[in-house]
């Protein structure tokens, strides 16, 4: 029998016998919301992920932009195109909008389109909340874009916003802090959603060692969330109220520390790299084996491995702090738990490998992200354990070679998974095949153009170019120019990847069949494609 | 792709490197940490190459095997799907490994750890304070002790350019990387550099001797280093510091016991002659020429060249009441700063300043753009008098 009684609009999925009175359910298809009211007041799970698709979509060609504009003053060497000043609102405001708004969105969009289907339950737990988990994210987008024009512009002071430079900024700021806490609120109530979801409403007989990868990475990085979104809400309410209510929490001549902003900034911000990269640990892990045919190895030791990179990323935060001029006994501390950190993710990446390894490969635009990824999210990770050892990241802390370093994990990390995520689910999702040429232009675009564009910045970094420069001497302009080609490729790569590739999938293209991928697993593939509007209403039996 | 670009871009260099080679300063299409020259340096430069080849070893052996699998394993050569999936033996071996690998690269990181933190002992002293956009020197203990100076971007604007107005000079090999007033030390000596900062946090560092650490207001905190060779070494903020952050270098000459000596010698001349007697009066011409030089080093990049500074974020001096007001006020401000709530930055505390340059530069401010002050002129005896206020 179903489950879920409270649905107020019961399903067109007509191919699994419910026990639903079908005259029943005609009576209510008129209900079903069209036009703007299916969007401002959706509740189901399918349309809430599209939602957080496109938003973040909207938000990563934005944050591109402010990237270009960036690569643009920086081609060479001088002042071309902006002054310092707003410069620095770029540089910051880039960051901002791509962690925030483009890759946690996008991670909760998947989270919500294929976790319900993936647990075989007919809809998120708590499905009004997840609607309001939504609709806080426009107004937040819409505070930062529009701090651009307010006096001073927008907050200037890095994504990291430290104290006391952002005391210093104008009503931008206030903007930015009040975005956040917006976008926090979001996070922490998504994440209630996916934890109830996934403990609560799996289908019987999956149990939590039976579910997939996705669901158990994006299990972990939901609690990661929880712990961590309000601790920034902390710090950036204390730097609030130190810019406007006199408190002195983060200024010396009241009694307060400015490093103590940044203990309490990283011991968000370190879990927070790994809410970016662990979903897209689980992203990887479902595509693997669809192309290779073969289940992924070491399933048990890969959730150990995820639980194991969560709890650590507790206990490193300082490793961005080394220049702040820590105890020695701190820095060792620091450096000896980051560099454990490279043991789990290595597992990862052998699991990997050994998954593909006597596998019956293909290599579909999927399957080609998944292992793009892991070639260069890997090389992100050797520059991370170089930056792990203190001596070393004192010469590299505040360069390009950090930059870089970010980039690989983020970019070529959990965006590509991203990619490979959306070339895998999409016929799910639209009911169409994306054109595979297409698909694979992106694909090698991508991972060519990324290279060029943050390959030379290790070498700029090495050679002890500071980040968020406007300027810098004239050694490096050509590394600096090819990074900005580079960009510029990039940037018109997604641009393909928009107009080319994703409207027309939505738009039409070949019809999927409800299990394109010959070597995938999971109930989501069990369901019709494109997904009806509900699905699994009575949930099925997993053996 | 990737190595044949690192080849690609490493062809200059090795042309380069037949040239007498460059110290203190990146050089063109540089692939590596600069050339160190200090021990910790030169240890650390070491370190970064032993992981370096242990990385690139772990990199080439994984996706060796990943890509003879995707080549060998794949369904169009006919390869059909082998069905294992796991192995306990194989998964403690691939973390007990690792564990063992990243433990012998831990170990070597350590030592120098220890002797990066080691401040003791230091042969000279000197304190850096980092300001916006700027940095101050003074020189607390050791041979030149009591030498203090601040230490301004020396790269003209006009290498510079601006948004729609293009460089007319042609850029020097220093760009951004030069300074008016360099900090002197010696040779072989341990320096130990205690820093921090008037406003915002800000990073001093010279990559060629390994030593970064960061300038936090209201704290102090040190490092140290032991240049090993004669030579000009250059480094730049590198916390984000606001609108100047990039243009804020750092220049660290290190010379030979005996020109130290000489050079401790001409600064202590200099700082006498700085505070020549505060009693002599000047004239109003004398004043305002001076004040010019004044107001470019330390005033032009809040206030900007126009004097109007910027709108919500650094106050105009053109028709401002301080300075068209009674000067005793505007003294006050430069001697100890304002923030008045309307600006984003406040106005810091200038004492560090000699009297004749503050007298100079209020001077310039009350008779230059539009400006008419009543009280005009300002000499370094008033002052004087009102820093023992």
């Amino acid at each position: 029998m179903n489950t879920r009684t409270l649905d107020p609009v019961p399903g067109h999925d007509h191919g699994h016998a419910d026990g639903h009175d079908h005259a029943h359910d005609h009576a209510h298809d008129h209900h079903q919301p069209h036009g703007l009211q299916r969007w401002l007041f959706a509740t189901n799970h399918k349309d809430i992920g599209t939602l957080y698709l496109w938003f973040s979509f909207v938000m990563l060609l934005s944050g591109g932009v402010l990237a270009l504009m960036i690569r643009s003053e920086l081609f060479q060497p001088g002042l071309q195109f902006f002054r310092p000043e707003f410069f620095n609102q770029l540089t910051t405001m880039h960051g901002l909008v791509m962690v925030f708004g483009a890759i946690m969105p996008a991670f909760v969009g998947f989270a919500n389109w294929m976790i319900p289907l993936q647990v075989g339950a007919s809809d998120m737990a708590f499905a009004r909340m997840n609607n309001f988990s939504f609709w806080l994210l426009p107004p937040a987008a819409l505070l930062l874009a529009t701090s651009f024009w307010v006096p001073g512009g927008a907050t200037a002071a890095g994504w990291t916003l430290y104290a006391p430079l952002s005391t210093q900024m104008g009503p931008g700021m206030d903007m930015a802090i009040f975005a956040m806490h917006l976008m926090g609120a979001s996070s922490i109530m998504g994440s209630i959603n996916i934890i109830v979801t996934i403990l609560n409403m799996r289908a019987p007989g999956m149990t939590l060692m039976k579910m997939p990868m996705f669901c158990w990475t994006w299990l972990i990085t939901a609690y990661l969330l929880i712990a961590v979104m309000p601790v920034l809400a902390g710090a950036i309410t204390m730097t609030l109220t130190d810019r406007h209510f006199g408190t002195s929490f983060f200024n010396a001549a009241g009694g307060g520390d400015p490093v103590m902003y940044q203990h309490i900034f990283w011991f968000f911000g370190h879990p927070e790299v790994y809410i970016m990269i662990l979903p897209a640990f689980g992203i990887v892990s479902q595509i693997l084996p669809a192309f290779a045919r073969k289940p992924l190895f070491g399933y048990a030791s890969m959730v150990y491995a995820t639980a194991s990179i969560a709890i650590l990323s507790f206990i490193v935060w300082a490793h961005h702090m080394f220049t702040t001029g820590m105890p020695v006994t701190s820095q060792l501390f620091f450096m000896y738990a980051t560099m454990l950190i490279a043991v789990p993710t290595g597992v990862k990446v052998f699991n990997w490998v050994a998954t593909m390894w006597k596998g019956s490969m293909t290599f579909e635009t999927p399957m080609l992200f998944a292992v793009g990824f892991i070639f260069v999210f890997t090389m992100g990770g050797f520059t991370g354990l170089i930056l792990a050892v203190t001596p070393v990241d004192i010469q590299l802390q505040d360069t390009y070679y950090v930059v870089a370093h970010f980039h690989y994990v983020l970019v070529a990390g959990s965006l590509f998974a991203l990619f490979a995520g959306f070339y895998y689910w999409s016929p799910k999702w639209t009911g169409h095949m994306y054109p595979e040429g297409r698909g694979k232009f992106h694909f090698w675009a991508s991972l060519i153009t990324f290279n060029i564009t943050f390959f030379p910045m290790h070498f700029l970094g090495l050679a002890g170019m500071p980040r968020r420069y406007a300027d810098y001497n004239a050694q490096f302009t050509d590394f600096n120019a090819i990074a900005t080609i580079g960009a510029f490729g990039f940037g018109l790569s997604q641009v393909f990847f928009l107009l080319f590739v994703v409207i027309p999938t939505i738009r039409g293209g070949a019809r999927a069949p409800a299990k394109p991928w010959d070597g995938a697993e999971g109930l989501e593939w069990t369901v019709p494609s494109p997904a009806p509007f509900h699905t699994f209403e009575t949930p099925p039996l997993v053996k | 792709m990737l190595f044949g670009m690192a080849v690609l871009a490493s062809f200059p260099a090795q042309v380069l490197a037949s040239a007498p080679e460059v110290t203190g300063r990146p050089v063109q299409h540089q692939l590596n940490l600069q050339t160190p020259v200090t021990d910790i340096g030169a240890e650390i430069y070491t370190l970064h190459t032993w992981m370096m080849v242990v990385c690139v070893a772990i990199f080439l052996a994984v996706f060796g095997v990943m890509f003879y699998s995707v080549f060998a394993h794949r369904r169009s050569r006919g390869h059909k799907p082998a069905t294992f999936h796991e192995s306990t033996t194989v998964e403690i071996a691939w973390t007990i490994v690792p564990f063992l690998i990243v433990i012998v690269m831990a170990l070597p990181a350590t030592k120098t750890v220890i002797a990066m933190k080691d401040t003791s002992n230091a042969d000279l002293t000197i304190k850096a304070t980092g300001m916006q956009w700027k940095w101050g020197y003074d020189y607390l203990k050791g041979e030149g002790e009591g030498i203090s100076f601040l230490s301004n971007l020396s790269t003209p604007r006009s290498q510079v350019g601006e948004p729609g107005v293009a460089p007319t000079e042609k850029r020097s090999d220093t760009y951004l990387l030069e300074v008016d007033h360099e900090v002197v030390v010696p040779v072989n000596k341990k320096v130990r550099i205690v820093l921090t900062a008037n406003d915002v946090i800000h990073s001093w560092t010279i990559p060629a001797f390994a030593v970064k650490q960061d300038a936090i207001p209201g704290f102090v905190r040190d490092t140290w280093f032991r240049a090993k060779e004669v030579g000009v070494y250059r480094g730049s903020c590198v916390e984000l510091c606001g609108k100047d952050h990039a243009f804020m270098p750092i220049v660290v000459r290190v010379v030979s016991a005996a020109d130290y000596t000489a050079w401790v010698g001409k600064e202590k001349a200099r700082m006498a002659a700085l505070a020549d007697d505060p009693n002599k009066t000047w004239t109003i011409d004398e004043l305002k020429t001076k004040g010019e030089k004044v107001y470019a080093a330390n005033c032009v990049a809040c206030h900007q060249a126009n004097g109007q500074g910027m709108p919500n974020t650094f106050a105009s001096l053109v028709e401002s009441p301080v300075v068209l007001g009674a000067k005793a006020e505007q003294i006050n401000v430069l001697l100890n700063g304002k923030h008045s709530g309307k600006y984003q930055t406040a106005m810091p505390a200038w004492k560090q300043l000699s009297d004749t340059d503050i007298a100079s530069v209020i001077t310039f401010t009350r008779n230059n753009w539009s400006n008419k002050a009543a009280e005009n002129i300002v000499q370094p005896a008033e002052i004087l008098a009102a820093r023992s206020k």
